[in-house]
């Protein structure tokens, strides 16, 4: 067995949306998608890292009170949650397939210490660097 | 220019972070009010006030602190010259970019750089976005605002500015 992280969560203003941005747009896929009442528990997994679990959450009850959850929609809205980093094989060629998918890109690919580098946010406004593998 | 920006709308929020996103990606550019407004989506008068809510400086301040931290990463990281560093980094003088320098960092380009080269950095696996986050200098008040108070040698609280 591997220890480890297994999820670490994302809050989105959307979870349709988010699950469509994931999915079609970045390629990952549906891991587990539960509904409980008001509450839906959905991961999605990157297909290269079956050991990981990216949970997309909205914030919201019975989770969140109704202004904790408005605090927390417009953190997010603003930009301020913790960068998360994808690494690719080819930047910029992950960089042009994603530009066409309409992926909204805060930087092109860069290249610097020794690799290539991008910056996108998802639908919501979580920020990702997108990195090239160093080989 | 009071109200809490937890009552922001998150969809305006969400235009307005696309506006600031646009200025750190080509900071050197101009970008009056107006551009910034139609990325957003809103009128002037609206997009200035909703931003310094959100993000707490008006835009241009924002625009100006990026500036000088592009400035000093290039000071920090290349041998270009400062006059070349100036106008890379979107200023049209090279005595408005030493002056506003100044203003922000309490120093010269040349005494920064000096000084960024003598101390050993320990940034290198950390990646490049969150390395110039890290080096974003403050610039709490206006320019303007920071040399008065320089000059009278006090910390008065912030100045209303005009966005």
């Amino acid at each position: 067995m591997i220890q480890g992280v297994e999820v670490a969560g994302l809050y989105v203003r959307d979870q349709d949306e988010a699950l469509a941005f994931y999915v079609e747009k970045l390629g990952f896929r549906v891991h587990t998608d539960v509904v409980n009442g008001d509450y839906r528990w959905l991961t999605v997994q990157h297909p290269d890292q079956p050991s990981f679990q990216l949970g997309l959450f909205t914030p919201g009850p019975p989770v969140l009170d109704a202004a904790t959850a408005q605090a927390v929609r417009a953190i997010v809205a603003k930009g301020a949650m913790p960068p998360l980093v994808l690494t690719v094989s080819d930047c910029r060629a992950a960089h042009a397939r994603m530009l066409a998918l309409g992926v909204e890109f805060t930087q092109a690919p860069v290249d610097r210490y020794g690799t290539v580098d991008a910056g996108f946010r998802d639908p919501s406004g979580n920020g990702w660097k997108m990195i090239q593998a160093r080989r | 220019m009071s109200g809490d920006p937890a009552t922001q709308d998150p969809d305006l929020l969400r235009r307005l972070l696309r506006a600031k996103d646009r200025m750190d990606a080509a900071s050197h550019e101009e970008w009056p009010v107006g551009r910034l407004a139609q990325v957003s989506g809103v009128s002037e008068a609206h997009f200035a006030r909703s931003f310094k809510q959100a993000f707490g400086v008006p835009p241009h301040r924002y625009l100006l602190t990026r500036r000088i931290e592009r400035a000093m990463a290039l000071l920090r990281e290349t041998d270009l010259s400062i006059t070349d560093i100036a106008f890379d980094t979107g200023w049209a003088s090279l005595g408005t970019f030493g002056r506003t320098f100044r203003d922000i960092t309490g120093d010269s380009p040349s005494a920064i750089r000096m000084r960024q080269r003598a101390t050993p950095h320990e940034l290198g696996r950390v990646p490049v976005c969150i390395v110039s986050a890290a080096h974003r200098p403050g610039l709490m008040t206006a320019v303007s605002e920071k040399r008065r108070q320089t000059t009278r040698g006090t910390n008065g609280s912030e100045q209303q500015e005009i966005p």
